[in-house]
């Protein structure tokens, strides 16, 4: 079993999804290797080398890497894949995209979102927005999978002693007819959603962007993230990376609390894993009091105030 | 510019699915099916680009049994050209047709009718794989732009804004490309009764699937479908402070 684990960041930090993706990684065998790919990424190679369970890591630095276009990047792996018997990425908009990529290249039936890993062949995955776990096993020389961050415990950024290779980068291509125009990040002090311990959503009920503020003063009070409804992130009340659910982000934190958010399967899908769900909702029949362990029938624009000033 | 647009038929997304007995699958007996929401979004935004003068042709194709015929008159009443049904034995949602064989038979498509662009959805509702567009881009070395909320065609080339998991981005496609949609791309329109009248005068033409020449063995086994772990649901909590209390000294999380 030799394992490549394609780590997830943003060139100067690594992105907390690449510890998940190496903790899968663990449950298939020992012996991984993490590349890093993109531009001056020495400090995202030094800070994997440190993880636990990292035999080695592969740094292609390359300028022609640097927006992690899919196109280059794919065929640049595709040319050297074929030396592991396992591919892992996060299930995150950067492993989704790529991927499928170099799976086709590779001629591979590749496996989305794995939450467990039965055997070095077999793994399991929710279809149907959750509704339904499907046990496959995959026939394929080389098994790609992306794993679902939320069901792969961090492993430590720290203990580990991994070597470090430098890969010979003169043969990956400029991509001839993508280019990467920009791109507006949402800024935030806040902890990033998928790995958030609390994490507290707002959904429709909320009314306005303006009347949203109150769902981010709790999440502030609790250093919570903040995540919300598509109705919510439709009508523009949140940035669209605040989305949760089964076209959205997945979350399983210690503390989920939806706010105005009726609790459509779509939304579910993305949190029903929380250990802990509480719902606050003026309508004591909303779907989402069926899978809450704590619920408040209540007008949110009452209770949450008081829950921010209380805690 | 040509459009291809995939399209897949799908259970409804506001179907309770039930698994059956023997784990193979998912009953669809007697199941409301409907073209798959990201797929309906794909055809919208490339009715658009024919409504602002960018496109000459709409072609919308479906992989799947005979019924699924339905999903491209309800294309085309949306305003797509003409349709084509590629016919397979196999199930298209689970236990099937797996992406990488929708890939290569997309291919032998987009090789017959040249498109310029691949306009298709992210993800199936049913198999939530998201990985058919990707697949496809590769099999034609093409430029992929995933997970689209905006689509503007400059010059010879679409700027594609991309929902990522920080925020947005923006990428450039020469053309020929494939862009996948994602939910906030659009708002797709209803069909109106005389476009559904006239969609069953256009065009719609039935492939073979086997005449392809197209490897669709299936790589994955499915070994079973069952139910995910149950949340019973808990209590409900009659004020602001009861809902403290029980977080602090019950549920000890915060
Ligand atoms: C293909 C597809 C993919 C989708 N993907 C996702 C996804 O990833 N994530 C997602 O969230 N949705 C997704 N959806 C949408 C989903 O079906 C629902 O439409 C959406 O989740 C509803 O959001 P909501 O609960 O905020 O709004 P609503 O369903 O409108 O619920 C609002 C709730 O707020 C309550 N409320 C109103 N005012 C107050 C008040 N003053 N005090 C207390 N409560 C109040 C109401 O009682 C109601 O229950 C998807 C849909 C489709 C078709
Ligand atoms: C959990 C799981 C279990 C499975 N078990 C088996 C198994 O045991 N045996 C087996 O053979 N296969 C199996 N499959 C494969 C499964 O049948 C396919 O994944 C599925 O039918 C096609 O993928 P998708 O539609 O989800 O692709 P996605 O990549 O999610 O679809 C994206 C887009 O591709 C286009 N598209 C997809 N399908 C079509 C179509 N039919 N016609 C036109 N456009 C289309 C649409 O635009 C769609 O929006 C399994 C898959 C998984 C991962």
């Amino acid at each position: 079993m030799s394992i490549l684990v394609i780590a997830e960041h943003s060139n100067s930090t690594l992105r907390p999804s690449t510890l998940n993706a190496i903790s899968a990684a663990g449950k298939l065998g020992i012996d991984i290797s993490v590349l890093v790919a993109g531009h001056g990424v020495s400090a995202v190679a030094d800070a994997l080398a440190k993880c636990a369970g990292v035999t080695k890591v592969i740094v292609a630095d390359s300028g022609k890497l640097e927006h992690h276009l899919p196109e280059n990047t794919a065929d640049f792996i595709a040319s050297f894949a074929k030396t592991f018997t396992h591919i892992v990425a996060p299930a995150t908009a950067f492993g989704k995209n790529l991927l499928p990529r170099l799976a086709a290249l590779l001629d591979t039936q590749m496996i989305s979102d794995v939450i467990d890993i039965i055997s070095a062949d077999t793994f399991k995955r929710p279809v149907y927005a959750g509704n339904a776990i499907a046990t496959v096993q995959s026939s394929d020389a080389i098994k790609l999978l992306t794993v679902r961050t939320t069901a792969f415990d961090a492993v430590a950024t720290s203990g580990g002693s991994a070597s470090l290779e430098n890969m010979d980068t003169s043969s990956v291509t400029v991509p001839a007819n993508t280019k990467f125009v920009g791109a507006e990040l949402t800024q935030s002090a806040r902890p990033e959603l998928t790995a958030a311990k609390i994490v507290i959503s707002g959904g429709r009920g909320l009314g306005s962007k303006e009347n949203f503020a109150i769902v981010e003063k709790l999440a502030d009070k609790l250093g919570a993230a903040v995540g919300a409804s598509r109705a919510a992130v439709d009508s523009g009340y949140a940035p669209n990376d605040y989305q949760v659910g089964q076209t959205g982000k997945i979350v399983a934190p210690s503390l989920y609390v939806a706010v105005g958010i009726s609790g459509a399967i779509q939304h579910l899908a993305g949190m029903k894993d929380s250990k802990i769900i509480v719902a606050i909702n003026k309508d004591p029949d909303a779907p989402i009091f069926q899978v809450a362990d704590y619920g408040l029938v209540a007008d949110l624009f009452e209770a949450l105030p008081q829950l921010t000033e209380k805690l | 510019m040509k459009i291809l647009v995939p399209i897949k038929r799908v259970v409804d997304y506001n179907v309770k699915i039930r698994i059956k007995p023997d784990q193979s699958g998912v009953e669809l007996t007697n199941v409301k099916m409907s073209m798959n929401p990201f797929d309906e979004i794909a055809v919208e935004e490339a009715v658009k680009l024919k409504e602002k003068g960018l496109a000459s042709e709409i072609v919308v194709v479906t992989i799947g049994a005979a019924i699924a015929q339905d999903v491209l008159r309800t294309a085309m009443a949306i305003g797509a050209d003409r349709g084509i049904l590629v016919t397979t034995p196999l199930a298209t949602d689970l236990g099937g047709l797996e992406p990488l064989a929708v890939a290569k038979l997309l291919q032998k498509l987009v090789e017959k009718e040249q498109p310029n662009v691949v306009i298709m959805g992210k993800q199936s509702i049913d198999d939530d794989s998201n990985q058919t567009g990707q697949m496809l881009a590769a099999l034609m070395g093409w430029p992929q732009a995933t997970f689209a909320s905006k689509v503007e065609k400059v010059g010879d080339t679409l700027h594609v804004t991309r929902e990522v998991d920080g925020g947005l981005e923006t990428v450039e496609v020469g053309l020929p490309a494939i862009v996948t949609t994602d939910l906030r791309l659009n708002t797709p329109r209803y069909a109106s009764l005389p476009n559904i009248m006239k969609a069953k005068q256009k065009p719609l033409e039935t492939i073979d699937s086997a005449t392809l020449g197209v490897d669709t063995a299936p790589r994955l086994k499915m070994i079973g479908l069952t139910d995910p772990p149950k949340r019973s649901g808990g209590i409900k909590v009659a004020s602001v402070d009861e809902l403290i209390a029980k977080l602090k000294n019950e549920a000890k999380v915060i």
